[in-house]
């Protein structure tokens, strides 16, 4: 089963997060992505460039609608996400409450439907 | 009647008595694998009519839970190979074999089948036929743990924790439940729906979470058990069997009047009295429960003379098995106690009339003595086991009240320091009405009016309890004038008809002529 470990806190930048204050927690996602990766079950880890660097697009009006900014502006926003393949929700749980991002911000844990694997795509049960 | 040909109402008879003791242990089995417990359900309930069709017939098999458990087993596989459901779940015993990709949550704690040894030749066996007699179910592990560690996981909404729970591991329908609830049924049967969809989608293991985890889960456990127990008080089943016929004798003269004269009179009308159960997710939730069941009682008087079989005593039955399944953990015991201790002043709490009978002045012959034994006993067992807990306490508090049955007389003091203890453990608003009360009895009106102000939370401004509570102590301490404000705001506070009547009776009788309610322990 694969889960979507998102990460949404605050921009660090707005909660006044200096790269001073941050570095500890380089160092902390550094092991934990290497934890995930030594339990080989990391599919994907990716940590996103703040909001405001957001490209929208659309078609959904008829024409092509090009944006800056951010679709939904909320306080806290997506930060990051990991791809993780574990056999159930307690695992997952587990692994997320490890998730260094757990400690300033809220890790939505969302199971795959379906995902495109070699080739194919692939219900996942 | 007949030799080996059964009516079909033996047929019925016997297959209910199998659903009530093996209904969640063999949906257990069944949904685990995949985690579909709508599917196992499913499966179970065409088994079940397959009994009332079949055994009327054939006799009833030796072992009537294989039996159903293999007709289940067949059903389900029936689903899964069906061109309806394009399957990637084998099924298949074999499947835990598979590698890096394994399918159906036979990953893990579960090598086949949701780990079930299959005896001889095995329920892989079982396709088209139905080789019952080689199941050997008591053989099979209780899973019927992990499915209340299911029921109970952080990740269902606590409010739908307990009806899960009734349903299935007790396999008692929507219907009942919602009615149980004050629910609406389709509004019942679609969060029960939600919760099982959300079991599955998201993949919620049946397995028992491994110590750590488990203990920090147990409580929610505890809770949702507990919810279908406080929940009895407020609202019997319509068409439960009956326990016993009531043997509520004559009503004592004045129960109604005599509403506020026990320890932990207002704290009896808790705030969740009102809500069913801890459905609420208020902060309070999972707490607010002081040790007085009588609050049910209360909120339910006048409503039903006979304790019918009821949640409560399902309640007492997950408990049970709860207390066997984990039997070192102290506050199992405890949780088992306090519905023991409870349960068996049920007949006593109801007159014949169908009004209420406070805890004073019920007749202790009434009391069921197997049930406080029961109750002493698992509190006997929780002690040495060295880890207090709200549960313990709570049963220990009801075993105070119970222990009148043998002296006469209750001992306020030791109902104070347990309820001190209860509070600096669990300070919820409940805890701290009834201690109050509690207060009240041991040391006077006064000292339990300046607790309650000292107490000085602002939630208790909008707590009925709270309101019932002071309203009493003030008619204790001669003050009617303000008692008669306090029990308008607890009558503000209040939907409920049996206790609003309640209040206005002690409103009423505040105002009148007459000396106020004498106090008695």
């Amino acid at each position: 089963m694969r889960y979507s470990l998102l990460l949404n806190n605050p921009e660090p930048a707005e909660a006044g997060i200096t790269e001073e204050d941050m570095a500890p927690f380089r160092e902390a996602f550094d092991a934990y992505a290497k934890s995930l990766d030594a339990a080989g079950i990391l599919v994907a880890a990716e940590i996103l460039k703040p909001a405001d660097m957001t490209t929208t697009v659309t078609l959904r009006t008829g024409t092509l609608s090009i944006q800056d900014g951010p679709f939904a502006d909320t306080k806290e926003k997506l930060a990051g996400a990991f791809v993780i393949d574990v056999p159930d929700l307690d695992e997952a749980l587990a692994w997320a409450s490890k998730c260094p991002g757990a400690q300033y911000g809220v890790i939505e844990i969302r199971p795959s439907a379906i995902s495109f694997r070699e080739g194919q795509w692939r219900e996942l049960r | 009647m007949a030799g080996t040909a059964l009516s079909t109402a033996e047929a019925r008879a016997r297959a209910e008595s199998v659903a009530r003791a093996s209904y969640g242990r063999l949906l257990a089995l069944l949904a685990a694998p995949t985690g579909d417990l709508q599917a196992a359900e499913d499966a179970l309930a065409d088994a079940f009519l397959r009994a009332l069709t079949t055994w009327p017939v054939s006799g009833i098999p030796e072992n009537p839970e294989a039996w159903l458990f293999a007709v289940s087993r067949n059903r389900q596989r029936d689903r899964y190979r069906s061109a309806a459901y394009r399957t990637s779940v084998p099924l298949e015993p074999d499947a835990g074999s598979s590698g890096a990709d394994p399918p159906g949550g036979t990953s893990r704690g579960a090598g086949s089948l949701g780990g079930i040894p299959s005896p001889g030749g095995s329920c892989s066996a079982l396709p088209g036929a139905v080789h019952w007699d080689e199941v050997d179910v008591e053989a099979i592990p209780d899973r019927r743990l992990s499915l209340l560690f299911v029921c109970a996981h952080p990740a269902i909404d606590p409010g739908v924790r307990t009806p899960l729970m009734l349903q299935v591991v007790l396999g008692v329908p929507s219907d009942r439940i919602a009615a149980a609830f004050a629910v609406p049924t389709p509004a019942m049967a679609q969060r029960l729906v939600r919760a099982k969809r959300r079991i599955r989608e998201a993949r919620i293991p049946f397995v028992l979470p491994d110590m750590t985890v488990l203990k920090e889960r147990l409580p929610a456990v505890l809770e949702a058990v507990y919810g279908a127990y406080a929940l009895d008080w407020r609202s019997r089943l319509p068409g439960a069997r009956r326990v016993r016929a009531g043997a509520g004798t004559g009503e004592p003269a004045g129960a109604g009047s005599q509403l506020q004269t026990d320890a932990d009179s207002g704290a009896r009308f808790r705030a969740d009295a009102d809500t069913g159960t801890r459905n609420q997710a208020g902060p309070d939730c999972g707490a607010q429960s002081p040790a007085d069941e009588d609050a049910w009682g209360r909120s339910q008087a006048g409503s039903d003379a006979d304790p019918p079989e009821s949640l409560a005593a399902e309640a007492l039955y997950l408990a049970t098995v709860l207390t066997e399944l984990l039997p070192d953990e102290p506050e199992v015991h405890g949780l088992a106690a306090l519905i023991c201790l409870s349960l068996a002043r049920g007949t006593a709490r109801t007159a014949s009339a169908g009004g209420f009978v406070p805890l004073a002045l019920q007749d202790t012959s009434l009391w069921h003595r197997d049930l406080i034994a029961r109750g002493e006993e698992h509190l006997r067992r929780a002690h040495p086991l060295g880890r207090i807990g709200r549960f313990q306490l709570e049963a220990a508090m009801q075993s105070v009240h119970c222990a009148r049955a043998r002296t006469g007389r209750t001992d306020w003091q030791a109902l104070l320091r347990l309820n001190e203890a209860l509070v600096a453990l669990t300070p919820t608003l409940g805890g701290i009405v009834s201690l109050a009360s509690t207060l009240g009895e041991a040391s006077g009106p006064d000292a339990a009016l300046s607790f309650l102000d000292a107490a000085n939370a602002p939630a208790l401004e909008d707590f009925q309890p709270a309101w019932a509570t002071r309203a009493h102590l003030l008619t204790q301490a001669g003050r009617t004038t303000e008692a008669a404000g306090a029990y308008g705001r607890a009558l503000a506070l209040t939907t409920d008809p049996a206790l609003r009547g309640f209040l206005e009776g002690a409103l009423q009788r505040l105002t009148a002529p007459g000396p106020p309610a004498a106090d008695t322990d």
